[in-house]
């Protein structure tokens, strides 16, 4: 039992230090709440989705940018799919990189893309340790025989 | 020629000025003009020189031809002259040889000579003596000498030495006598003469010498006489042989010149001088000073002939004084000058100009576009900082609305509400803000879709009831009958208008009412007018308020535009009664015009405006004063926007508004009059479909105050009730008694009788059940009672159902949809009581998306996967499709969805395009249906059309415009936020009475 307590203290106390740092936003909150019994792996289920897509358009990135002539207009979709999905799932960080990325493919700037490219990487990767380290947590939780505390 | 060149010029740097203005920055470059005008100038001066120098050379030419005029005459008189004199002579050397030589013994001698030649004298008046002179050769000197007594001497007066031949002068005229005996030969000259004129038998003349006796300058002109007379062309010897002597005579030319100028005019102005110029390397001058003064510059000479082949003169002339500088060719060339420099200079001032305000102008357009694009950046900082905003702020709002969905306890729910309600306000502003600066940079476009002025109406009113309720203020709205149902305009701006005016009312407002009335301009001004006129004829027949302040408008509370009041309003009423009397179609009238010109009146009894205050209320940010938004908050953008949308719908907006009484906007717009038949298939989705069932029922309307009664009368009017307004329950009492006692007159009995509360409790202490109905119990049935009420406490509601009032209390502000719902209540004419009041939050939002089949249209996997977790928690039947191609075959006829849910920004497709295509196929079905099997049609009625909502992260109104625009049916922000999601599903579901009840 105090294991369960103690997990879940280091559950909710995690998940708070996402919410304060600003890596996650009120639209994961959302999420969690969309979660139910007939729907239960809902938010891990997205958050798949969201790895696979990103990874997939974190390499169609950096190859279009590695072209000898950059075609802004592809990057700036690919960057505006990784915007929505970022900021479906909530996760805060990686979508204000996205909004720079696009002015700066709006400017055409190749330098600040790639700029942003690593800084979009750097975040994608510090959000899925993150998000991992979260749904381990759950898990654990789970494992326990405790229930995931609702942060509301 | 000057003006002609000049002319040419300007009309150069005219056709350089046009092409300058052509092009941009072509006109000639303005350090040349500087350049041009000297060049101007130096061209004008030249040109002035070219005239004075023509001009002068005229003067000089006419001056030589007056001069060769003078010379020529000068000369030919006294050529002519002269030859008189030298024909004189001639007569003079025959008369010597006739009587001389062919008379013998002579007819002549000395004496006789002297004085035939001083008698004759006049005839050569140039001749100052004439004197014959006889050859004699050497051999026959002696005998000569004897003969006439004295010896032959030379011209020095001494004895003549011996020569060949003498010439002694034997007759001469007294005037020189003094020559007698003198032998002309031994004079150099006079021998030369002699033997030339004895060689050719002609006159000749010596060159100029000093005459002996007056030092005169003259010549000696001899003439041979001979002998005999000669043969026709004899030869020189001949001449030489028959030579008998010599008459001469001495020209005085100098008095002889000096007589004939001064017969002439003009003697003054000019020196004449005559030379000898036989020799021409050395002229001899005649006459004249030798040392020449008068001008030299000109001169002429006219060449005399005095009959000696031999000698040649002249005479040259000039004038005395150099030609006077001519003072008017020096002025025309000055003027000329000047004028030109003058032209120039305006010209080149002119230009100056040109180039100044072209410059101005260059700068002006850049100003212009920098302040456009400062504009532009105002504009896209707006909407930047507008979205910025809005991001944190869904956020805290959609916390705020998690927040309150938690137990808390009734503070804190307090104050999670109020942050959300402010959250909401700020919400509001950033739009007011955006749609300000929208409407300024003209970018705001007007839909012109048909709408119900009616619902919308009604809507802002329900939007403010709540809080009218609750400061227990009246809030109704009279739409006058002659407004068309449906007019073509845009709604949303109209409605928007509305609400601000309305809202300013009810934050203002804290007693007595708010009354939103709307006309056509037409009509009002004609009522207007028409009251005026009987104000004028019949005096003052409104009741002058006494005592306890009572006015006849809405409430009783004085309100400032007093046209508003009942006096006026009757009149409006009246007419309009009037017009339904004397014909069914209300439209008749006004059939003809396209334009529909509303006037909206918004009535409040509030704290009215400053008198200092209110030349600013339309502008933006203005408030009365700051303490104002202290006590109302508001940042007053509301009235600038309102007069921007009114005048962008065609209108104008104003008011009258007295402090502590109450202000008064009034608003006119200008809609467009929809074709009945246009709307009749729209009207559906326009308003909400007012209950038919009330038609042809009668009710009495128990109120004291008639314009409420109006107000209320209205609304059961569009009910299709016939109304009846009567001042207290005494009077409906008795009208029902009456009309229960008369059935004759073939009158209804009233199904109902709507009271207000004011006049219910004036008379409070009748209980109406037993009172009134008794008497006549048992012909009819009981008309419903029913209480109309701003609020209502429940004692008194209590007290209410215990008179016999029905149990629903129609709350104020009254709407036709709601009055209709009551009454539906009350009479029992059970069918679905909905309103969106009854439901609310999740738990409505599952029971309206449960068992929907919903699409959802996102080319993002994640957020597909949300939308459709989110729909699901809701209990629809999710499908999904990743882009706008799938969705289109998926939609095909006939729609196995309830909805559609499309992402906008998709590649290949996107939302507008893929709804567009939608809306396409619907409609072609659509028409298929109507027009291919009417039997069907009818069975169908209903219409394609799938609710298709736009997914956009992008709150922004212009998105929500083209969202319309392409024929989608709302919008919903992502993420999904429950109560966006449920308004947004709600207006679907809701309005269409789903099948299975």
């Amino acid at each position: 039992m105090d294991v369960i307590v103690q997990l879940q203290a280091q559950f909710v106390e995690y998940t708070t230090s996402l919410y304060r740092e600003g890596f996650l936003d009120d639209q994961f909150t959302q999420l969690q709440k969309l979660q139910d019994e007939s729907n239960p792996d809902f938010v891990v289920e997205v958050v798949r989705l969201f790895f696979e897509d990103s990874e997939k358009l974190l390499n169609n990135l950096a190859t279009a940018l590695q072209q000898q002539c950059v075609d802004y207009k592809q990057v700036d979709a690919h960057v505006h799919q990784f915007k929505g999905s970022s900021s479906s799932i909530g996760a805060q960080r990686v979508k204000n990189v996205c909004v720079a990325f696009r002015n700066y493919c709006e400017e055409k700037n190749l330098e600040g893309c790639l700029r942003c490219l690593q800084q979009a990487k750097h975040e994608y990767y510090l959000m899925k340790s993150k998000l991992e380290t979260l749904f381990r947590l759950e898990q654990e939780i789970l494992a326990a025989g405790g229930s995931v505390p609702m942060m509301t | 020629m000057g003006l002609k060149m000049q002319s040419h010029h300007s009309v150069a740097v005219r056709l350089n000025e046009q092409l300058g203005t052509k092009r941009k920055y072509t006109f000639i470059n303005r350090v040349w003009f500087p350049k041009i005008l000297v060049v101007w100038i130096m061209f004008m001066a030249f040109v002035s020189r070219v005239l004075y120098d023509s001009m002068d050379a005229d003067n000089k030419e006419r001056r030589k031809e007056v001069l060769v005029s003078m010379c020529d005459q000068r000369a030919r008189m006294l050529q002519d002259q002269f030859s008189v004199s030298v024909n004189h002579v001639h007569a003079l050397a025959i008369l010597v040889s006739t009587f001389h030589y062919y008379k013998n013994p002579s007819a002549i001698d000395q004496e006789t000579f002297a004085e035939y030649t001083a008698r004759t004298a006049f005839e050569r008046p140039l001749l100052s003596g004439v004197a014959y002179a006889q050859r004699v050769v050497n051999s026959e000197r002696e005998e000569f000498e004897r003969q006439h007594g004295w010896t032959i001497r030379t011209m020095e007066r001494v004895p003549s030495p011996i020569r060949d031949e003498y010439a002694p002068v034997i007759f001469s005229q007294e005037t020189v006598s003094y020559i007698e005996s003198l032998d002309m030969m031994s004079g150099e000259e006079d021998r030369e003469n002699i033997l030339r004129a004895r060689a050719t038998g002609k006159a000749v003349l010596t060159s100029p010498f000093r005459l002996l006796g007056s030092h005169h300058l003259g010549v000696v002109l001899t003439f041979p006489v001979y002998k005999f007379k000669l043969s026709p062309n004899p030869s020189v010897e001949e001449y030489i042989e028959a030579t008998a002597g010599y008459l001469g005579g001495a020209f005085d030319v100098e008095s002889l010149v000096e007589n004939l100028l001064g017969q002439l005019a003009g003697n003054q102005a000019i020196v004449v001088n005559v030379y000898d110029i036989t020799n021409r390397s050395d002229p001899l001058i005649m006459y004249g000073h030798q040392y020449q003064d008068g001008d030299m510059s000109l001169e002429h000479v006219s060449t005399l002939d005095f009959g000696d082949p031999f000698r040649k003169h002249q005479m040259i002339c000039r004038y005395l004084q150099k030609a006077p500088t001519s003072w008017t060719v020096l002025t025309t060339a000055f003027l000329v000058f000047v004028i030109g420099l003058l032209v120039g200079y305006m010209i080149y001032g002119a230009a100056i100009h040109i180039v100044k305000v072209e410059d101005d102008f260059h700068e002006m357009q850049e100003l212009k576009v920098r302040a456009e694009a400062a504009d532009i950046a105002k504009s896209q900082f707006l909407a930047t900082v507008s979205h910025e905003i809005r991001t944190p702020m869904n956020g805290v709002l959609g916390m705020l609305a998690l927040l309150l969905d938690t137990d808390l306890s009734s503070t804190q729910r307090d104050y999670a509400q109020t942050a959300q309600a402010c959250g909401k306000a700020l919400i509001t502003l950033i739009n007011e803000v955006l749609d300000r600066a929208k409407i300024e940079a003209g970018k705001l476009e007007l839909e012109a879709v048909p709408f119900d002025l009616r619902s919308i109406l009604d809507d802002v009113l329900s939007l403010f009831s709540e809080k009218s309720r609750h400061k227990g203020i009246e809030l109704a709205v009279f739409v006058s009958d002659k407004v068309p149902d449906i007019v073509m305009g845009d709604p949303g701006r109209f409605r928007q208008v509305i609400t601000n005016l309305v809202g300013n009312s009810v934050k203002f407002t804290e007693r007595g009412h708010i009354f939103v009335q709307a006309y056509l301009t037409e009509h009002a001004k004609a009522v207007m007018n028409a009251k005026a006129e009987t104000c004028l004829n019949g005096g003052s027949e409104g009741v002058i308020p006494s005592g306890n302040c009572q006015f006849n408008t809405l409430s009783g509370c004085e309100a400032a535009d007093d046209r508003n009041s009942w006096d006026t309003f009757k009149y409006l009423i009246a007419d309009e009664q009037f017009q339904i009397d004397a014909s069914n179609n209300v439209m008749t009238t006004d059939d003809t015009s396209q334009n529909v010109n509303l006037m909206v009146c918004v009535e409040d009894t509030g704290i009215g405006i400053p008198l200092h205050a209110q030349e600013q209320v339309f502008t933006p940010f203005m408030q009365a004063d700051s303490s104002t938004s202290r006590n109302y908050g508001g940042t007053g953008i509301g009235l600038s926007i309102s007069k921007c949308l009114v005048e962008l719908l065609g209108g104008h907006i104003n008011f009258i508004s007295r402090p502590q009484i109450g202000s008064t906007f009034s608003f006119t717009s200008v809609f467009r009059r929809c074709e009945k038949n246009a709307y009749t298939d729209l009207k559906k989705p326009l308003s909400d479909d007012l209950p038919t069932g009330f038609k042809g029922q009668k009710a009495i309307v128990v109120d004291e105050k008639p314009v409420r009664a109006a107000a209320t009368k209205y609304h059961l009017r569009r009910l299709g009730i016939l109304v009846d307004i009567v001042g207290s329950i005494r009077m409906a009492v008795a009208t029902c008694g009456r009309n229960g006692s008369l059935r004759s007159k073939n009158e209804m009995q009233p199904d109902m009788i709507l009271v207000e509360k004011d006049s219910w409790i004036s008379c409070s202490g009748l209980n109406l059940r037993q009172l009134d109905w008794k008497q006549n119990g048992h012909t009819f049935k009981l008309p419903k009672m029913i209480l109309l009420a701003t609020n209502i406490s429940s004692a008194e509601f209590e007290k209410a159902k215990a008179e016999g009032f029905a149990d629903t209390v129609i709350m104020k502000p009254l709407r036709a949809s709601m009055v209709a719902a009551c009454l539906q209540q009350v009479l029992g004419m059970g069918k679905k009581t909905g309103g969106r009041d009854m439901h609310n939050g999740s738990s409505y939002l599952r029971s309206l998306l449960s068992g929907k089949k919903i699409l959802v249209v996102d080319d993002n996997r994640v957020n597909r996967r949300v939308a459709a977790g989110a729909l699901k928690k809701f209990g629809a039947d999710v499908e999904c499709a990743e882009s706008g191609k799938a969705a289109l075959a998926l939609l095909q006829l006939p729609h196995n969805f309830d909805a559609c849910f499309m992402d906008i920004q998709m590649p290949e497709m996107d939302g507008f395009e893929a709804t567009r295509r939608i809306r396409m196929m619907e409609s072609k079905a659509n028409e298929q249906i109507n027009g291919g099997s009417i039997i069907e049609g009818i069975a169908k009625r209903t219409q394609w059309h799938l609710p298709i909502l736009a997914m956009t992260a992008d709150v922004i109104h212009a998105t929500y415009e083209e969202c319309l625009k392409c024929g989608m049916d709302g919008y919903v922000s992502k993420p999904f936020e429950e109560e966006n999601l449920y308004q947004a599903v709600a207006k679907f579901f809701e309005s269409k009475p789903s099948l299975d009840p």
